[in-house]
Formats: structure tokens, C-alpha cells, sequence
């Protein structure tokens, strides 16, 4: 049992991470200021509950997506379950990868990786589907492991590499457009470079 | 053995640090050997950095200081 005198000193250093998952879950600085004030309130209340030497961090991304997931959320009308296109594997790879022999030096992918601005990064992975963003930032952004993520979730191990799978090579796909868009490099027909 | 089919089947599993010990040391001797399949998996590893770094923020000011304040508040109501 965790004694809650302990909690702020244990918790408050967590909370850069948390407001960045809660920022590109709502998508909007008010509500992911509430989220997380909501969180450290839940938490703190709860802070019974968690066991001493877990995972603090996960312990607490789990009251952050519950707290999402029942009352954020239900603002929306629905949730966003639209069914994401069917996009190849290594689908940015194999469109930005074939410039590396055009260019000398360091590769051109990395060169290209580097220019994409703090804000396209944000947006592509903010322009998933819930399900796959939230399984994408859990693993790509905060390090979880699958096994983390599906109890963070409450999902099975096997949906969070599904979600991983698809959610990663749509978050790709997105890059790949804000590239084409900024003219950082040429389209590419879909059946190139493979 | 591991073979190319292998390695970019188990390329997520790899970078995420899923893989048993022995598949993980049978696929980095395989990328070791296989230029091929040591780009996209160096791809696939700089996009992730580039992921998680791209996406941190700075908690505001004025947000850490009204949580505190909210705890303290809480605090005091549960009479901690």
C-alpha cells in the first residue's frame, strides 16, 4: 500500500509525459489541462491502491485513458472507429529511401526525417483513430511495453500489436503526405520502390 | 537461421525489445550480415527517435502549480 503523503513527491515529476499523452489525445491544450488535473486528483485519492515498487508511470497512464476514455471522450458524439486504410509495410521506407542513392553524403532519409517540423509529427500521429493513437503513443512516444499498454488499455497482448501494426504504417502514410505537400520530396507511385 | 523474410517480419518486435534473447541475437546477426535489411530497420529506428522527440511538451507553469494547489485542497478535505 502506497501512502499517499509520498504521492506528490512520486508523481509530479511523471507529469511532462502525461500532458503530452493528454494533449494528443483531447488535441486541444484546455482539455488535456483538465485531463490531467483530473488524473493527479484521481490518482492521488487512489494512491492507496498502487503497489510500491510497480510502475508508477502506468499506474497512472491507466487513470489518464480511463479518465479520457469516460468522460472526455463522451463529449464527442462517438469516437472515431473509422477503419484505416490498408497500407503497405515500411510504406515511408519505401518512398523516401530510394533518394538515398541520388544523394551523396549522409542518407537522404535521415536529412529528410529531420525536417519534418514538431507540429507535422504531432499532427500525423494526432490524425489517427483513437484505438491505433493511443496504442502508438503508449509504445513510440512513451517507451511502454506491449504487455504495459494492454493493461494501461484493458486489451488483449495480440490488439496491441495489431493496433501497433496498422497504426504505425498510417502514421507513416500521413508524413509521407505533409512531405509531398511541402514539396520535401517528389510523389511516389504506389508501386515503386518496392 | 534467420533469413531477410524474418527479419522484416520481426522488425517491429525487434525495435519494441519483444523478442525472446535468442531471436533477438539471431536477427542482429542476420543484420549484421544483410545490408538490405539493416536499412529499413535503421529507418524504422531513427523514425521512431524522431517520434518520441518530436512529440514532448513542457508542462505550462501555471498547470503544475494548480495541480498542486488542487492536491493540497484534496489533501486537506480527506483530512491527510
Amino acid at each position: 500500500m502506497a501512502d499517499r503523503a509520498t504521492f506528490a513527491d512520486q508523481a509530479m515529476g511523471l507529469m511532462p509525459s502525461l500532458y503530452a499523452a493528454a494533449l494528443r489525445m483531447t488535441r486541444n491544450p484546455a482539455d488535456a489541462e483538465d485531463l490531467v488535473q483530473e488524473t493527479y486528483l484521481r490518482a492521488y485519492r487512489g494512491f492507496g491502491g498502487f503497489e510500491e515498487g510497480t510502475n508508477l508511470k502506468a499506474w497512472l497512464y491507466r487513470i489518464l485513458t480511463n479518465t479520457y476514455i469516460n468522460s472526455y471522450r463522451a463529449k464527442k458524439r462517438r469516437p472515431d472507429e473509422t477503419e484505416l486504410d490498408e497500407v503497405e509495410d515500411l510504406y515511408l521506407y519505401r518512398r523516401i529511401g530510394g533518394l538515398e542513392a541520388a544523394m551523396a553524403g549522409r542518407s537522404a532519409e535521415d536529412e529528410l526525417l529531420e525536417r519534418f517540423t514538431d507540429a507535422e509529427v504531432k499532427e500525423a500521429l494526432e490524425s489517427l483513430p483513437e484505438n491505433f493513437r493511443m496504442a502508438v503513443l503508449l509504445a513510440d512516444v512513451e517507451g511502454f511495453a506491449y504487455k504495459e499498454i494492454a493493461e494501461i488499455l484493458d486489451i488483449p497482448i495480440g490488439t496491441v500489436m495489431s493496433r501497433l501494426h496498422r497504426g504505425r504504417k498510417a502514421l507513416q502514410k500521413r508524413l509521407y503526405e505533409f512531405a509531398v505537400e511541402r514539396n520535401l520530396t517528389a510523389p511516389v507511385p504506389n508501386d515503386a520502390h518496392v | 537461421m534467420s533469413d531477410c523474410n524474418d527479419a522484416l517480419h520481426e522488425l517491429y518486435g525487434f525495435l519494441d525489445g519483444e523478442l525472446t534473447e535468442e531471436r533477438r541475437a539471431a536477427i542482429q546477426r542476420h543484420l549484421d550480415e544483410c545490408q538490405p535489411c539493416a536499412e529499413p530497420y535503421d529507418f524504422e529506428a531513427e523514425l521512431r527517435a524522431l517520434v518520441r522527440r518530436k512529440c514532448q511538451e513542457q508542462v505550462p507553469e501555471a498547470l503544475m502549480i494548480k495541480i498542486r494547489t488542487a492536491l493540497e485542497s484534496e489533501a486537506a478535505r480527506l483530512g491527510d
